[in-house]
């Protein structure tokens, strides 16, 4: 039976999924004003960050355990709700020269940012990709919602197909899972096959690894790598990114990346937070695990690397700053990657620090992209930024503080979530990611540069006479100028509420193991293998 | 209530079913095609369309409307088909009480209403 704690735990994203369908009803009452839509989906985000903060106050835990209430749910909920809330805001002008402003786009919006917080949320494999499938449907709509274009048709198409694609590993990993922890727990007695992460966890803990688990694990990475554009899941990002409309790509770019990690870390913490030194080294389950912590790591320290060396190589040679900002996209979530491998207090707020500071300056620099199109042409190309400051020297300044904070350089928050990113790797023991990590980051700072340079330093070569600012975007836009500025001079304060954000993946509460305590119970002789046959134990004993 | 670990071998009644019914659908066809008398003629041969003479080629572009009907018939049958399992269990259910299950049942509906009311001020519903 459901009662109250149940309901308060998934409060903040209901709030959000009816005020999406509030805003359809609205729009069909008062087709004309869209003012009205834009207010109703901003009473509702702070209807949501009100309940989220409650929830930080008065802990809930709902329907068995599944939805969790947990500090780093919270903050990814406030991330999430803030980067809808300036979606919102920017959006207006640009819909309205691109003849879409339909009332849907705020709908669909909000839909998607309910998903996206569910899956922040969500300790259960099949909560999470309802969660991931809520956020992805919105967004292939909201890709192709400039119907009258071809890129932007191709560009949901595309979405579309390699979205479904990834959903599918992600389930198929899911069933792998169930299918893989009902074996392990089948050997010692009743199978309890479960999709739920703590439960895994400490099935994991008492029994080891078999083929199946292992490949499920593979699976969930690989989808979650497709909606966080990691390299080699990234081929679609560029194409999408510049075919859809911009006010979608950039509420693209920064939710479903924070949202994907958000279970990433989730899902590796459910893996890596064993410590396999509290068993003795001679069982066989501690070597198993010992290796998994190995595979595992060096699986994502791989990713992370090949992510950001190849996002900023080739952002290098676009000429298109919708697709620069994309290989940014890119190379950015390398990055992230890096706090995911660090895998402790300090990677988590630091992953938690920069999804915050990423989805700001991404959005403002998108909302400064969105100035330059009217009626006439959209326009996108590097070199649409030549002279910008001669005419409009705040717009200009604006756009480059939000490239130097997506470089790194101070004096922008950019340089602070990078260097807490870092340091966090080089805690956890590992410097060599964090190097490379500075490289990449070198390399970065040529093209986000570049667009500076072609602000100040060359003449324009066409005429930037009207900008095409609504008081929406301008203050949206300014909010993220002032925070990124402002979280460069407040970084430690906002860093140290966000680090104790533990991911609350604990054995404690298995009761289906509680018969066996944490030393694990001892393996029967066929499981007795060696760790390099890891995955073999189930089916070589039948 | 399974009580031990599934194995490979389990699902080998499950194999042997299907193998079977594939056999027998097989058998049947080839048989009747073997065995039955065949005297063809052009009415016989024409393309089944409901029992009128088929007019045209069936690569044939339609209006799109024909898809929105479709997708929209497909959603409110979907509604129309969990209304049946929820109409059992709100008889004979131990656990849950039935005030809840209303309760539940309405807001799935009122959902549903919210897309109903959609898209019929869109004018979906409309064929003209």
């Amino acid at each position: 039976m459901l009662n109250l704690t149940d309901y308060l735990s998934i409060a903040p994203f209901l709030v959000i999924a009816l005020t999406g369908a509030a805003v359809l009803l609205f729009d069909l009452v008062f087709p004309k004003n869209k003012n009205l839509l834009i207010g109703t989906s901003l009473l509702g985000i702070v209807g949501a960050a009100f309940l989220t903060g409650r929830l930080w106050f008065q802990y809930a835990e709902g329907f068995s355990f599944t939805v969790s209430g947990d500090r780093f749910a919270l903050l990814f909920e406030y991330v999430l709700l803030i980067i809808a809330g300036l979606s919102v805001l920017l959006s207006d002008r640009y819909l309205q020269l691109k003849n879409i402003n339909h009332g849907e786009y705020y709908a669909l919006l909000l839909f998607s940012t309910s998903g996206a917080m569910l899956m922040a949320s969500a300790k259960e494999l099949i909560l999470i990709f309802v969660g991931l499938e809520i956020l992805s449907i919105a967004l292939y709509i909201l890709a192709g919602f400039a119907r009258t274009e071809e890129k932007s048709e191709e560009a949901a198409i595309k979405y579309l197909l390699l979205g479904a694609f990834s959903s599918a590993f992600f389930l198929y990993g899911i069933a792998l899972i169930y299918g893989g922890t009902g074996l392990l727990t089948g050997l010692h007695g009743q199978p309890a096959p479960t999709t739920q992460l703590d439960h895994i966890a400490s099935i994991v803990m008492l029994h080891g690894f078999n083929a199946y688990v292992v490949a499920g694990i593979a699976l969930l990475f690989v989808g979650l790598f497709f909606k966080a554009a990691i390299v080699p899941f990234h081929v679609w990002s560029p194409d999408v990114y510049q075919g859809a409309p911009t006010c979608v790509t950039a509420f693209m770019s920064a939710a479903v990346k924070a949202a994907a990690f958000a279970v990433l870390i989730r899902i590796t913490e459910t893996f890596l937070q064993i410590d396999p030194s509290e068993f003795g080294v001679t069982s066989d389950v501690a070597r198993q695990l010992a290796l998994a912590h190995h595979v595992i790591t060096g699986v994502l320290w791989a990713f992370a690397a090949i992510t950001m060396i190849v996002g900023n190589v080739v952002a290098l040679w676009q000429t298109d700053i919708k697709r620069m900002l994309a290989y940014s996209s890119v190379a950015h979530a390398g990055y992230i990657l890096v706090g995911v491998l660090a895998s402790n207090d300090q990677g988590r707020s630091a992953v938690l620090f920069y999804a915050l500071i990423y989805a700001i300056m991404n959005l403002g620099a998108f909302g400064i992209v969105m100035l330059l199109s009217d009626e006439k042409q959209e326009r996108s190309r590097i070199d649409d930024f030549k002279g910008l400051a001669y005419k409009h020297p705040f717009t200009a300044v604006l756009m480059s503080i939000f490239m130097f904070s997506l470089a790194g350089i101070p004096p922008a928050a950019g340089f602070f979530a990078k260097l807490y990113l870092f340091s966090a790797a080089v805690q956890a023991g590992d410097p060599g990611i964090a190097v490379l990590g500075l490289l990449a980051s070198v390399v970065g700072v040529y093209y986000y540069l570049m667009v500076v340079v072609k602000m100040w330093m060359v003449p324009e070569d066409r005429d930037i006479t009207t900008l095409t600012w609504s008081w929406g975007s301008r203050v949206a836009v300014l909010i993220c100028a002032s925070a990124t500025l402002l979280l460069f001079l407040f970084a430690s304060p906002v860093i140290s509420t966000f680090s104790g954000s533990d991911v609350t993946v604990s054995a404690d509460d298995y009761s289906a193991a509680s018969a066996a305590p944490v030393e694990p119970v001892a393996p029967p002789k066929a499981l007795a293998v060696q760790p390099h046959v890891i995955g073999a134990t189930a089916i070589a004993q039948r | 209530m399974v009580t031990v670990a599934p194995t490979p071998g389990d699902y080998l009644p499950l194999l042997i079913l299907i193998l079977m019914g594939a056999f027998i659908a097989v058998l049947l066809v080839a048989l009747s095609w073997i065995l039955g008398p065949k005297q063809p003629s052009v009415e016989k041969l024409s393309p089944y369309e409901c029992g009128v003479t088929p007019v045209g080629t069936a690569r044939d572009r339609f209006p799109i409307k024909f898809y929105l009907i479709a997708m929209l018939f497909i959603l409110f049958d979907i509604e129309t088909v969990f209304l049946y399992p929820w109409a059992i269990l709100y008889r004979n259910n131990a656990y849950l009480s039935r005030g809840f299950l209303l309760g539940e049942m309405t807001v799935f509906i009122a959902i549903l209403f919210v897309g109903y009311i959609y898209i019929w001020k869109k004018g979906a519903l409309d064929w003209e």
